[in-house]
């Protein structure tokens, strides 16, 4: 006879799948790059680290300055409720962020305050580890950053944090947005958001946001590999914890005490 | 071959009717959840993982049991298993497949799904689960339908099969091995970061996909001429047997270094678990459940009196299956975020969206292996309704010499 | 041939529906509409040759992207020298900030990659 069915539908799925992975990867082939330069503005770093001096903080009960600025500027939605929550700066109280250092006779002052938490930029980041298509990575300059174009919104990311960090886009952010920053994006359903030490803002010179209009300078934001920086003298004049350190995750996000 | 799926007799048709019908409902449902996002189920931001995942993780388990059946027929000769191995594998596929709708009904973007081919990522361990299922996927339908195929045309399976399924049986540990280190490598939860955690998932897989096709061969012998056979059977209970008690001799490790250790962060988890957490005590009624499920199904199978008694045999099987789906399909995946690493306490529960794409995709693996059941059964001639010498005329026919 | 009349006229009936909505188009003028995207700007040049921005504008941005998101360049010096900041909200758009009278011109047109750029990159609002 001829070709039989089974022979036929073989040959001509085998011919779809070549035809497709020709053209798939063909066009990944012959992608063009271009001279693309740094600007001389931009600040530059090799291992940025934020540091947080809680009792500076504590000075103005009920503030909330550096988290509304931070998610006003990114366009960080507000949805009402705890189950929806996206957020990428906020309050804790102390015992839930440094558990490791809380005790029954905690010092006074510190009992039930909130302190501040974010992204700690971690220098051995878990949740890098964890993401299959490499969404979330470590820059160079240390920062933990998300290409939203590329996350597949599987969260595992934000099983594999120790802090909490991360949120997860459960619905559409847009219409929760109060005061749209038109000159940044939102992000759309489905997909993952934390703070990101405002990498954009970096590029031009400027401060995180948070850092800019802290009005008691509680927040200060440096380059720890550079000995002449603020936060390295910090760091030596002065004690810093950081949250949860026995998990080897080397967080940069020091709190002074 | 594969016309077998698609003639059979009024009932045959009524069920796969009503599958068809779960699927579709269900599919209605996730067309709901595109259009609205993830909000629709009960996941939060504490609670990020839920009921889509844990089902995966549940049969991941399942899809690996087949290795019980296989490793004992092709590497040790166990004659026993003879005509019920075809089954296992078939049974594989399905449950593979439902791991990997899963997964996709799970995600945030699933359109962007092929961004981990595009995207190779070796330190993820999601990329390795997507491999490992993928090829154990390939592996088990290219065994099933090349055997099949064999046993229709009357004849050996070609030796160049048999690599293959040899690979099947340390590739079928790898699945489950390659999902538990999905959790046990996460220092952020410790509920999840114990050693134990892949060893108590091949011991609960070992079990609960063994009963369950213990019990589909009790089903099929009611309603087909099909019948796997005593023996087969009864070694299957056996297996069951073993792996219940190895499952819950690690369950009982692992509560006694959280016990004893004492350790807070450890602990909570587990009390939340048994006792509740700051009033939310979701879970405690199930999982108390499970763990009396799990001593009468111990106290049954172990006992070659209540094992030989096929009834009672079949009983056990159901307090093992419930007893693990509880533990791996409600139990493990949230408890690993209740309390959050910030010390709260968030509620979970499936919402009726969520419940329902899950049984769309439950009704997606019970459909694939009623097709591939009715195949493989249309083809040995054990369907009631069909002739049983059909084939053999078929056979006869073409092996007569022409004219 | 069993049934001559019956099959030609299903062919010829087949025929003129699947043809019939370019007759349509051919009678009624409109597939003489060509899209007319309209440049409010008074800049000379684009940031790259207007012809490669006609065919390639999305493989342009797509390189923005991933220079901008993954590589942390920002700066791209364009064809005639000038420098710009690689963003489509605020560099493209700076200059085409009619996205109805521009890019949907096209786009709506041919129907060709409903791009979901917008879902995250906001739309500059446009004065009517």
């Amino acid at each position: 006879m001829g070709i039989d069915r089974r022979k036929f539908l073989t040959i001509a799925g085998l011919t779809a799948a070549a035809a497709i992975g020709k053209k798939t990867l063909g066009d990944s082939l012959t992608a063009d790059t271009r001279e693309l330069l740094p600007k001389d503005e931009s600040l530059v770093g090799k291992r940025w680290a934020m540091i947080f001096d809680i009792k500076k903080c504590l000075h103005k009960d009920g503030c909330t300055v550096c988290m509304d600025a931070c998610h006003q500027i990114h366009n960080v939605p507000d949805f009402g409720n705890k189950k929806d929550e996206v957020k990428w700066i906020w309050k804790e109280p102390f015992e839930h962020a440094l558990p490791d250092n809380e005790s029954p006779y905690l010092e006074e002052e510190f009992k039930d305050k909130p302190v501040i938490v974010m992204c700690n930029h971690c220098d051995n980041p878990p949740c890098v580890r964890v993401c299959p298509t490499q969404a979330t990575w470590k820059r160079e300059d240390g920062i933990v950053m998300m290409d939203m174009h590329r996350c597949i919104g599987c969260r595992y990311c934000v099983a594999g944090c120790p802090y909490g960090s991360r949120s997860f886009n459960w619905r559409d952010p847009r219409p929760f947005i109060k005061n749209e920053n038109p000159e940044y994006p939102t992000r759309e359903r489905g997909v993952v958001e934390k703070c990101d030490f405002c990498a954009e803002r970096l590029a031009f010179g400027l401060q995180p946001r948070c850092v800019e209009v802290c009005p008691e300078k509680a927040l200060k934001f440096g380059d720890l590999e550079d000995p002449e920086s603020e936060v390295r003298q910090i760091l030596h004049d002065n004690f810093a914890i950081r949250r949860k350190p026995g998990l080897g995750t080397n967080p940069q996000v020091y709190y002074l005490v | 071959m594969l016309e077998k799926a698609i003639t059979g007799s009024k009932k045959y048709w009524a069920w796969v009717g009503f599958l068809m019908l779960v699927i579709f409902v269900g599919f209605l449902f996730y067309l709901r959840q595109l259009s609205h996002g993830l909000t629709v189920t009960g996941l939060s931001r504490d609670v990020s993982w839920g009921f889509y995942i844990a089902q995966f993780t549940f049969l991941v388990g399942v899809a690996a049991s087949a290795v019980m059946v296989v490793l004992p027929y092709y590497l040790h000769n166990f004659k026993a298993f003879a005509k019920i191995v075809i089954l296992g594998e078939f049974f594989a596929v399905g449950s593979v497949i439902m791991c990997m709708l899963f997964v996709f009904v799970d995600m945030g973007q699933p359109f962007r799904a092929m961004n981990i081919i595009l995207h190779p990522t070796p330190n993820s361990l999601m990329f390795w689960d997507l491999f490992v299922l993928s090829g154990y996927l390939g592996l088990n339908v290219l065994i099933s339908l090349i055997v099949l195929a064999s046993e229709r045309k009357g004849i050996a399976p070609p030796k160049w099969i048999k690599p293959f399924i040899i690979v099947s049986i340390p590739w079928a540990v790898s699945i489950h091995t390659v999902t538990a280190f999905l959790y046990s490598g996460l220092a952020a939860r410790a509920f999840w970061m114990t050693a134990v955690l892949a060893p108590r998932f091949l011991a609960s897989a070992f079990s609960s996909g063994p009963a369950l096709l213990i019990l589909l061969a009790i089903i099929i012998r009611r309603i087909t001429r099909f019948d796997a056979g005593r023996e087969a059977i009864q070694k299957l209970g056996q297996i069951v047997a073993y792996a219940m008690c190895f499952n819950v001799f690690l369950i009982l490790m692992e509560l006694f270094t959280t016990l004893y250790s004492d350790i807070p962060e450890h602990l909570h988890h587990f009390e939340f678990l048994f006792f509740g957490l700051d009033g939310n005590t979701t879970l405690v009624p199930w999982m108390w459940t499970s763990v009396v499920l799990a001593i009468v199904s111990i106290v049954l199978l172990v006992n070659p009196k209540t094992r030989r008694n096929e009834n009672i045999l079949a009983f056990a099987c159901v307090t093992v299956f419930v007893s693990i789906w509880i533990d791996k399909g409600l139990g493990m995946v949230v408890t690993g975020f209740i309390p959050s690493p910030l010390g709260d306490v968030p509620h979970y529960w499936p919402t009726w969206t969520e419940f329902m794409i899950s049984m769309g995709v439950y009704g997606i693996g019970a459909l694939l292996i009623t097709l591939f059941y009715k195949m493989t059964l249309s083809v040995r001639g054990q369907i009631k309704s069909e002739s049983n010498t059909e084939e053999f005329e078929e056979v006869a026919a073409e092996a007569k010499p022409a004219g | 041939m069993y049934d001559a009349w019956k099959i030609i006229g299903g062919i010829i009936i087949f025929l003129v529906l699947i043809t019939g909505p370019t007759w349509y188009d051919m009678a009624s003028g409109k597939a003489d509409y060509k899209p007319n995207p309209k440049i409010v700007t008074t800049e000379k040049n684009c940031v790259m040759p207007t012809e490669y921005m006609k065919e390639s504008h999305m493989k342009l941005l797509d390189e923005w992207r991933n220079s901008v998101v993954r590589d942390g360049k920002r700066i791209f010096t364009s064809f005639d020298g000038k420098q710009y900041n690689m963003s489509l909200v605020n560099t493209c758009m700076k200059c085409h900030p009619n996205k109805s009278e521009f890019c949907d011109e096209c786009h709506n047109y041919s129907a060709v990659g409903q791009p979901d750029c917008w879902n995250c990159h906001i739309e500059p609002e446009e004065t009517k």
